[in-house]
């Protein structure tokens, strides 16, 4: 959808576009996520979700341990090519709607480990809305990925069971 | 002066198996022949030297040395608080090697590692498969003349 189409919708879609845009609202606000988390990025996972930084503030506070309740995957630390297929399957069995965070450098692109064993980067393997660089991301890191990817969802194009589809 | 005492009843019990002895940094280090590392383990375990603790056991790669891989045993002895290490040379020609998983336990998944990741041949060892690397890996990604770029995913890749 273009800025100036989203900006002054033609007349028959002002109550889709509404609505949409209420969607939106209301799924940023409560994201249910699911930490992946395999490496040393998990600390500053804990320090980002738990008292200190709070992600809950944001509307994620809510971790569910099973992919199949939650609709935003935290990819946390270094995947290898044996764990791949571990991955593919958790982002496979989560509910629409969902997105993907790639967490710290690892996760964005293999980091420093160029070698046999390290995916060069979680978009190999799955679709990824939100990358958060560092080794690892300060938790203010995290939190404004966060941001983004909640500005993201605001203004994403939004799926519900009566919608017409187009075509 | 007890050091001297292991590394010299060593010589003495196998003068024909103990190549070269000498200390390093303090720590004793035997290089060995292939062939003896079984009988020499065994009698630093049981003998004088009390070796009771199998600390690591790994490998290194020599590119165009002869032979090619070096096999480094850490051992440490637990009532006399001294460490040592064996070093035994391993040719390409030849992988094959006497597993210690007789001798102590925890030379099972150590063993499997070197397995893995060298391509060297435990003989007596009783599940001698991968240990790091999938089923189907081809080839043993720490020996040197591995592709540094060769990638083996398991499931397609986009890009």
């Amino acid at each position: 959808m273009t800025e100036e189409k989203r900006r002054r919708p033609p007349a028959g879609q002002f109550i889709t576009t509404q609505f949409n845009s209420l969607l939106g609202w209301a799924r940023k606000f409560s994201l249910f996520h699911y930490p992946f988390v395999t490496a040393c990025c998990g600390m500053e996972y804990m320090s980002a979700a738990c008292a200190h930084f709070d992600i809950d503030r944001f509307g994620a506070g809510w971790t569910r341990f099973s992919p199949r309740q939650s609709d935003m995957l935290l990819v946390v630390g270094t995947i290898t090519h044996k764990e791949a297929p571990v991955l593919r399957t958790v982002y496979e069995q989560m509910t629409e709607p969902k997105w993907v965070i790639a967490f710290g450098t690892c996760a964005v692109s293999g980091g420093i480990y160029d070698n046999y064993a390290v995916v060069q980067g979680i978009d190999q393997i799955i679709p990824v809305d939100v990358y958060i660089p560092g080794c690892p991301p300060r938790p203010e890191t995290v939190l404004d990925g966060l941001l983004k990817l909640q500005e993201k969802i605001q203004h994403q194009d939004h799926d519900w069971r009566w919608k017409k589809k187009r075509s | 002066m007890e050091e001297e005492t292991i590394l010299e009843r060593l010589r003495k019990e196998f003068p024909a198996g103990v190549k070269e002895v000498l200390t390093s940094l303090g720590d004793e280090v035997a290089v060995i022949d292939k062939e003896a590392l079984l009988p020499i383990a065994t009698f630093l375990r049981d003998g004088p030297g009390e070796f009771k603790m199998l600390l690591d056991l790994t490998c290194v790669d020599y590119p165009g040395r002869e032979p090619r891989f070096e096999m480094v045993v850490h051992l440490f002895s637990l009532s006399r608080n001294r460490r040592l290490r064996i070093k035994t040379g391993i040719d390409e020609s030849d992988l094959r090697i006497a597993s210690l998983t007789s001798l102590w336990k925890n030379a099972d998944w150590l063993e499997r590692e070197v397995f893995d990741l060298f391509g060297v041949r435990f003989e007596g060892h009783p599940d001698l498969r991968r240990i790091f690397m999938y089923d189907g890996f081809e080839g043993h990604p720490l020996r040197k003349d591995y592709p540094l770029r060769r990638r083996q995913p398991l499931i397609p890749l986009k890009e």
